[in-house]
């Protein structure tokens, strides 16, 4: 689809699963708006799922000006042609100038099946978005070569532009409550046939009830616990500061912790308020799934450890010792 | 079974050092593999084959060092390799990228029949889009299913252990599909001394544009709707405070003040 | 010395799977001074083990000089794995150079169904002197009755098959002695103690004992009483092998060396700014240097069937006693750092040691060289 005067609005997709929303979509609504007020159209929040009214509700309190939802019992759990049939519908009929989309592992799954069926561009997994008055366009930034790399990156001569972001690297907008909004809705025209893929099974492995990608505060743990049986460490870190648990890549290959704990760029890629790296080095691969975190914490007992470097604050010492110190610590501020 | 693994030569990423007074990569003596993630692809496309039979054939795009890649993936278990190279393609991106794949694999498909499985990495380690075999399915209108962890065909179904926020799903896929895959339950093999050395003097076909007659228009930079505008190093802070007290108790306290004052916590 | 994209591409496999399977278990093992399997078994399975097994019997068949650079790399990573494959490699050499087809086609089979070889010359009392070997082979109708005990036998409790030293007439001292091949399942072979070695640790070595152990006569390679020389022939070759292994450990404990002086802070600044440091650093690169020389240049004279010999020899004397001086340099460097288990130095030193006393000691290497200057 090539640049077209047609084309207008910025589009923010939320993405929802079993009825309930990921926080990124919300997220993304902040530079949305940025974007929408820079060339003064309208933010619009796309919300598919089941049961979603609440959800197309909540995109106008964080600052949408109008919601497409389109609530249908097929978007009760994902699929690729489901997701990516109705998007494409959709962008039909309203033409959107931009797109924004979490990047998910699903986001990151649709986003480019549909960019495709558009012609247009899409650019992976930003860490910042922005308006550029120069040339008109979105600028993408994103990292490449495991976070050695930055690039920015346009889309002139096509529209939509898109884009995945990553959950984490913008706040929550403000939730205003009082705000309104208009919630249009649309019914899918997908059927189940036309749906190639069915899941047959699911299976959890995270036993904490707290999903690394939305939660605030992760504590992570790797090599140097020694064994599986000191993750009680962490989780009773985690535990004292309301996060979840996360881990290396070497925890997990020792089998100490099941795979959807890992953080890095064969795991997770978080962005928390808190990331505490507990015995863990600070492998390239590690250091590209949470360098974008607020704040992080590191604790090694090796000086030299790659992890200080991208720490803000870090302890040298033994996290056998250093986590019951300050788990204690953490008891005694919530009390004071 | 007939199966195609897409690979890329990617550079170590692990390797690659910042030069400390430029601030850029410094991207020589970096020893080129192939991307992680296509291996563990390849692995899980020749235990399929292993198991059912047929025949798994690896391609890529890329300069004519790209052998060396293909030849490491006949040494642990393809059958056999082609490489796609021509100047036409340099500066693709993920669209103009997938689209040449897609076309690469059409006209393979000619040879050697229709593929069940269209093997992919989940993303290269350089790039990091994950965005080309999505695309690619696109472009041939196959289903696909991303961030697989195994594959299984079981009574002619083909079943796909999915990542996803959670843990994971198993998911039924009409096959032909294209599926990319993940860190797997399937650590890589390690080729054998004879198997290297038998790859090392097998012939890997070697095609261009024209071998594939594809529109070029739509290949390169004319093919590429997004532009990348910079790219530079990101700074570094190296303004993280180190704390390293006599005790592990001193340590924490003063790691108590610092971060409560500053509100992290 | 020219490296070719095939020894590159085999060095690179090896490399790869030993920084990555056996590095970070090697500390372990080693104070174990336990073979470890699952590594061995992985190694067989990557066909470490064929590297001297002629290709038409599904071998791989290195030439000497791949043979050295494989060599330099296993002893890179640890010379205890090396050693094995060392070992295996000279069983094979005097199966080439001495077995029939038949023979060939029986003793290789073994290897290419995933085992390693052993070398049974040592005694307790028959180290350098092989012409006090007490163990005996009695021709009885079909079949030799094998009795004695072999020590210090690299692969001993783990080999599928052995070259085995005995003698055939007492009375005649080396010119009594025969070669044969013993299956390690025969009944009358048994393993003896396990040696607890100070340095390859992740080797097995032991006693291999025959007690009227019956193999058939077709397992005399050649001729009886020509035993020795067929073991001097084999020895004459394999040796360089451990030159191989001599440079890799050496090259090693200066690579250990040049990380920590740049680290290493005193007097307020690396260690590696102080020129007795540089020095000691310097002899040792040029020495290690000078040993890979020898050792590629023994190779490639054995490849072209030269006059190797002397070169196999002084390239095993020069290489081992380099890899001692410079490990013993490399724990000074690292002080008391270097002492300690936590570091891999004393490690090396520990390795370095053997490798001037097996495969023929360095007194004995002196012997061959001066022999080969004066008298031939």
């Amino acid at each position: 689809m090539s640049a077209n005067i047609k084309n207008k609005n910025v589009w923010v997709f939320i993405e929802t699963e079993y009825g309930k929303e990921k926080k990124v979509g919300f997220e993304l609504l902040k530079p949305g708006r940025e974007i929408a007020d820079a060339v003064k159209q309208e933010l619009v929040a796309i919300v598919l799922g089941k049961d979603v009214k609440n959800v197309a509700a909540k995109a106008i309190a964080y600052g949408a000006d109008k919601v497409i939802l389109v609530d249908d019992p097929i978007f009760e759990r994902y699929s690729t042609d489901a997701v990516t049939d109705t998007l494409m519908d959709l962008i039909h009929k309203y033409n959107p100038d931009t797109i924004l989309i979490g990047a998910t592992i699903n986001g990151r799954d649709f986003g480019p099946r549909v960019a495709c069926r558009l012609k247009t561009g899409l650019t992976a997994d930003c860490t910042s978005i922005s308006y550029n008055e120069e040339t008109g366009n979105v600028k993408w930034t994103r990292p490449a070569f495991g976070g050695n790399l930055m690039a920015d990156i346009e889309c002139p001569n096509t529209r939509p532009q898109m884009g995945t972001v990553r959950p984490g690297v913008y706040k929550l907008p403000l939730f205003d409550e009082d705000k309104k909004g208009e919630i249009i809705e649309e019914e899918c025209k997908v059927s189940q046939s036309g749906i190639r893929t069915k899941i047959i099974e699911t299976i959890r492995e995270v036993t904490e009830n707290i999903n690394l990608e939305e939660a605030e505060i992760i504590v992570s743990g790797g090599r140097g616990l020694g064994k599986a049986e000191n993750f009680s460490y962490i989780r009773d870190l985690a535990k004292a500061l309301g996060g979840a648990v996360g881990s290396s890549r070497a925890a997990v290959d020792s089998g100490w912790i099941p795979h959807a704990h890992q953080v890095g760029q064969t795991g997770k890629t978080v962005a928390p308020k808190v990331y505490i790296a507990c015995g863990i080095s600070g492998a390239i691969q590690h250091l590209a799934g949470m360098s974008g975190s607020d704040t992080i914490i590191a604790i090694n007992k090796d000086k030299n450890a790659p992890i200080f470097e991208v720490a803000h604050y870090g302890i040298v010492g033994d996290l056998f010792e250093v986590i019951p110190e300050f788990i204690k610590e953490i008891e005694k501020y919530k009390n004071s | 079974m007939n199966i195609l693994v897409c690979i890329k030569q990617v550079p170590d990423t692990t390797e690659i050092k910042i030069n400390p007074e430029t601030n850029t990569l410094m991207r020589e003596g970096v020893p080129s593999i192939v991307n992680t993630f296509d291996a563990y692809a390849l692995e899980l496309g020749v235990r399929l084959k292993e198991k059912h039979g047929g025949k798994v054939t690896v391609m890529s795009m890329g300069p004519d060092q790209a052998k060396a890649a293909l030849k490491e993936c006949l040494s642990v278990g393809a059958d056999e390799a082609y490489l796609l190279s021509d100047r036409a393609f340099g500066g693709s991106d993920t669209l103009a990228t997938s689209f040449i794949l897609a076309s690469f694999a059409s006209h393979l498909e000619k040879e050697k029949g229709k593929f069940d499985l269209i093997l992919c990495g989940k993303q290269a380690i350089d790039g990091d889009t994950g965005q080309v075999g999505p695309e690619m399915a696109e472009h041939l209108g196959l289903a696909q299913v991303t961030y697989a962890a195994d594959i299984r065909v079981e009574d002619g179904k083909t079943l796909v252990k999915r990542e996803n926020d959670q843990g994971y799903d198993w998911i039924e896929v009409k096959s032909p599909a294209v599926i990319t895959v993940t860190k797997s339950d399937f650590e890589p093999r390690y080729a054998t001394l004879k198997s290297k050395i038998a790859a090392n003097k097998a012939e890997i076909h070697v095609l261009n544009s024209q071998s594939i007659s594809i529109d070029t228009e739509k290949c390169g930079l004319k093919g590429s709707p997004t532009k990348v505008k910079n790219s530079y190093t990101p700074k570094k802070e190296k303004n993280g405070i180190i704390i390293d007290e006599e005790t592990p108790s001193a340590s924490v306290q003063k790691l108590m003040k610092l971060i409560t004052d500053k509100k992290v916590i | 010395m020219e490296i070719t994209n095939e020894m590159r591409d085999l060095g690179d496999l090896i490399e790869k799977y030993l920084k990555n399977e056996v590095d970070p278990l090697v500390a372990e093992y080693d104070a174990r001074g336990e073979y470890p399997e699952k590594i061995y078994n992985e190694l067989i399975d990557m066909g470490l083990n064929l590297l001297a097994v002629p290709t038409e019997y599904d071998g791989l068949m290195v030439d000497h000089k791949t043979e050295t650079y494989i060599a330099e790399i296993l002893g890179r990573h640890d010379c205890g794995i090396g050693s094995a494959i060392g070992v295996t490699n000279s069983a094979c050499t005097t199966m080439n150079y001495f077995g029939t087809e038949d023979q060939k086609k029986d003793f290789f089979g073994i290897l290419t169904s995933g085992k390693l070889a052993g070398f049974c010359l040592t005694e307790p009392n028959a180290g350098s002197d092989s012409a006090s070997v007490k163990t005996t082979a009695v021709l009885d109708g079909d079949e030799y009755v094998l009795n004695g005990t072999k020590c210090f036998i690299t692969n001993g409790g783990i080999a599928g098959v052995y070259i085995v030293f005995a003698s055939t007439d007492l009375s005649k001292g080396t010119k009594g002695l025969s070669a044969f091949y013993v299956e390690s399942d025969r009944k009358g072979l048994t393993i003896g103690k396990h040696e607890d070695k100070m340095g390859i640790r992740l080797s097995n070595t032991t006693q291999v004992i025959f007690e009227d152990c019956r193999i058939p006569k077709d397992h005399l390679l050649g001729e009886e009483g020509k035993g020795f020389i067929y073991a001097m022939k084999t020895l004459g070759i394999s040796r360089n092998f451990v030159g191989g292994l001599a440079v890799g450990l050496a090259q090693r404990a200066i690579d250990e060396c040049k990380e920590y002086v740049k680290n290493r802070v005193q007097f307020g600044k690396p260690i590696a700014y102080k020129q007795g440091i540089q020095f000691m650093l310097a002899d040792m690169q040029t020495q290690t240097a000078a040993a890979r020389t020898l050792a590629y240049h023994a190779a490639d004279l054995i490849d072209k069937k030269g006059d190797y010999e002397i070169y196999a020899s002084m390239s095993k004397l020069f290489a081992s006693d380099v890899a001692m001086k410079v490990t013993t340099d490399g724990v000074q460097i690292l002080g008391g750092y270097g002492y300690m288990k936590e570091y891999p130095m004393e490690k090396l030193m520990r390795d370095a040691k053997i490798l001037q006393i097996y495969e023929g000691t360095n007194q004995i290497q002196r012997v061959v060289i001066s022999n080969n200057m004066l008298f031939k």
